[in-house]
């Protein structure tokens, strides 16, 4: 499904990105851990189109097709869909209507028609279930005085509207208390399918006891370090980073 | 400079049968014109804004009859419901005008009606609040020839709007008008007064407004004003206002249209425990120019004061604000808050901003910021990150940023009406992004 190759990218002058390769299959859940500063953001910042970061070598293809060519709401209606570690807040835009574009404009992508505000509340319905989520965040301005795990939940929200192919959560974790962590991983698993990807990229090990990952790699300086199964998630959160990064040194 | 033009236009308007009173008024009102003449970028107030473009044009002060039926002021009305004087090319129009549904003891009257029936009330006021220091109020008045007046008296509470529409249609190409609008709402009475300037001719004119409200005590007057003139026109217009204590004064000021626009607001708060709230919206693009002006005159202690003037500026138009709070010696306990946020869409336009504070006492809290950005980049990703395309996010983001300072409108169908024009410039989509619970 994703096939990444050499991929380097800078911010500014900066090299943040050093040759990442990376293949991700159907129904696969990757893990990406690493240290701070290691790339692991600027990675799904790519993969989603962020203009922030310049793509300067290395070839990124989604099923076939090169993803890096695409505007981000190409990759969007492709099927590539980044739940934001910071997600933005959107004075004045309602939380509905904000999901409706979303939902309207991918519909369209796809070759379908727009729903009306009144069949997009019933598709809200069932989905605002999986995040456990009431229908007051609906007409609140797009994450705008949302709590931490408030503006989280509203990322899987838009990803069980939005419905992707590969989906990279961006240290979904970072900043959740233990249930807002449990309600966003089981809304996260609820949305696997065999025919769908997840990326997880996380600095903790924590996440991995609830989304259950088939490979765990670590970046660090830009780079994949190390890959294995899951049980190398427990040995990084057992032993640090320090070890690998000494390792791949020597 | 036209002077001569307009000392024969004010010469050749028949004083007819006006009150003895008003031409007096209007003779020094000319002579405080020509010795003033039209401003130019010399003086402070005018240094963003130049008239030079007018001062030369030979406005006709005659305009000749229209055809102008009232469906084709039916897309400006916002509510049918809703009293409405329709002014045409500066004059009451009573088949276009809806009276029929006035509160008993309201009175709603054109002004050349008015300053015969209620000579009282309106030598009292007319010209006392807008006292024509300024060239431009004192052209207005010596060219005075109609206009609305509105009485509230004591303890009324005008329930419905009332709606004012200055029209100019093809009859007004190359003409001036000079509306007056008087409202003198009473002790503790409260209404709500909408005035639209429209056209319905792409024609160039010269609008040239002058509004004073007379608040008595406790006193709530809502002035909603709407410009949305011909892109030809020029649109002058000037709002005085005089607060008695414990009186509130909201004023929204919504530009969108004319070549050149210049929109004074000013208040007196002339009592303990007022409030003035003056809010704004312009919206520019191509080569507009819209200029506002406020001064709220704090006169007495404990009173209040919020200003909030946002604006969206495309291509290369151009904006000015400039805000002023005086606050007198004896004003303690001012509470004064202003802002002005302008979000510029290309690099061509620009905004000057101004905030003025002139405080001269000791024992008052007063803030004033303004800021200028361009489109949000993080949340444009977002939106894009979300499937949305680019046109459509920037165009919501833009909308989303104006709507802002329409939320504080208190009266929810101006509210609405004014939404709508927004979104249309902004958005191309009928439904409000602001407000999910009223779109199912």
């Amino acid at each position: 499904m994703l096939e990444i190759a050499n991929l380097t990218a800078t911010a500014g002058e900066k090299d943040i990105l050093k040759g990442i390769n990376l293949t991700v299959n159907a129904g696969e859940v990757h893990a990406i851990m690493g240290p701070n500063g290691s790339g692991k953001s600027t990675l799904a910042q790519v993969l989603a189109g962020h203009p922030s970061y310049e793509v300067t070598g290395g070839t990124v293809y989604f099923e076939g097709e090169d993803l890096l060519a695409l505007e981000p709401e190409e990759r969007a209606h492709k099927g590539v869909f980044l739940a934001f570690q910071y997600p933005i807040e959107i004075p004045g835009v309602s939380n509905a209507y904000f999901l409706r574009s979303a939902y309207n404009a991918m519909r369209v992508a796809r070759g379908g028609e727009e729903v009306d505000p009144m069949e997009f509340l019933d598709v809200m319905e069932e989905k605002l279930k999986i995040v456990e989520m009431d229908d007051a965040m609906l007409a609140r301005s797009v994450n705008m005085g949302f709590s931490g795990g408030e503006k989280k939940r509203n990322e899987i929200l838009q990803m069980a509207v939005l419905e992707p192919k590969l989906a990279i959560l961006d240290e979904t974790d970072s900043g959740l208390d233990i249930d807002a962590l449990r309600v966003v991983a089981e809304g996260v698993n609820k949305l696997r399918r065999g025919e769908n990807a997840t990326i997880v990229v996380t600095h903790y090990q924590r996440l991995l006891n609830y989304i259950v990952p088939d490979y765990v790699h670590v970046l660090a300086g830009g780079r994949i370090i190390r890959s294995g199964g899951k049980e190398l998630a427990l040995e990084l959160e057992e032993k640090g980073y320090d070890w690998l990064l000494q390792e791949a040194l020597a | 400079m036209t002077i001569p033009h307009w000392h024969a236009a004010f010469a050749a308007r028949a004083g007819g049968d006006e009150p003895v009173w008003l031409s007096p008024m209007r003779h020094l009102a000319m002579a405080s014109f020509s010795a003033l003449g039209f401003p130019t970028p010399a003086l402070e107030d005018w240094h963003y804004t130049s008239l030079a473009s007018i001062a030369d044009v030979p406005y006709r002060t005659t305009v000749v009859a229209s055809s102008t039926s009232v469906a084709d002021l039916a897309p400006f009305m916002i509510n049918a419901d809703w009293p409405t004087v329709v002014l045409l090319n500066g004059v009451f129009s009573p088949s276009l005008s809806s009276l029929d549904s006035m509160p008993a003891g309201l009175t709603v009257l054109p002004l050349a009606e008015a300053w015969v029936s209620h000579p009282e009330l309106v030598q009292k006021h007319l010209g006392k609040v807008a006292i024509g220091e300024h060239a431009m109020t004192a052209l207005n008045t010596a060219m005075i020839q109609d206009g609305v007046f509105i009485h509230a008296p004591p303890n009324m509470h005008v329930l419905s709007p009332l709606h004012i529409v200055h029209v100019t249609d093809a009859a007004a190409a190359e003409a001036a008008t000079f509306p007056r609008t008087l409202v003198v709402a009473d002790r503790l009475a409260t209404m709500t007064v909408l005035e639209s300037f429209v056209s319905l001719a792409d024609v160039s004119y010269l609008t040239n407004h002058v509004a004073e409200i007379v608040l008595g005590d406790g006193a709530t007057v809502h002035h909603f004003k709407l410009q949305r003139e011909s892109e030809q026109a020029t649109h002058v217009s000037t709002t005085e206002v005089h607060q008695s204590r414990d009186s509130h004064f909201v004023n929204f000021s919504m530009a969108v249209g004319a070549r050149l626009s210049r929109t004074n607001v000013y208040t007196v708060l002339d009592g303990e425990n007022c409030g003035a709230t003056l809010n704004g919206l312009y919206l520019g693009k191509g080569r507009q120019h819209t200029d506002h002006q406020t001064r709220i005159e704090h006169a007495q202690p404990n009173c209040f004061s919020r200003e909030l003037y946002k604006g969206v500026l495309d291509d290369a138009s151009r904006a000015v604000f400039n805000g002023k709070v005086y606050v007198h010696p004896v004003a303690q306990k001012t509470d004064g808050k202003q802002s002005n946020h302008t979000l510029l869409l290309s690099p061509e336009a620009r905004i000057d901003t101004k905030p003025q504070l002139e405080i001269f006492a000791d024992d008052v809290k007063c803030t004033h910021g303004a800021t200028v950005g361009r489109m949000d980049e993080a949340g444009l990703f977002y939106m894009k990150s979300r499937g949305v395309p680019a046109e459509t996010a920037r165009k919501l983001l833009t909308y989303a940023f104006a709507a802002d300072v329409l939320e504080t409108i208190e009266v929810e169908a101006v509210k609405l009406a004014l939404e709508q024009l927004t979104l249309e410039r902004y958005a191309g989509t009928a439904a409000s992004p602001t407000h999910a619970t009223r779109e199912g």
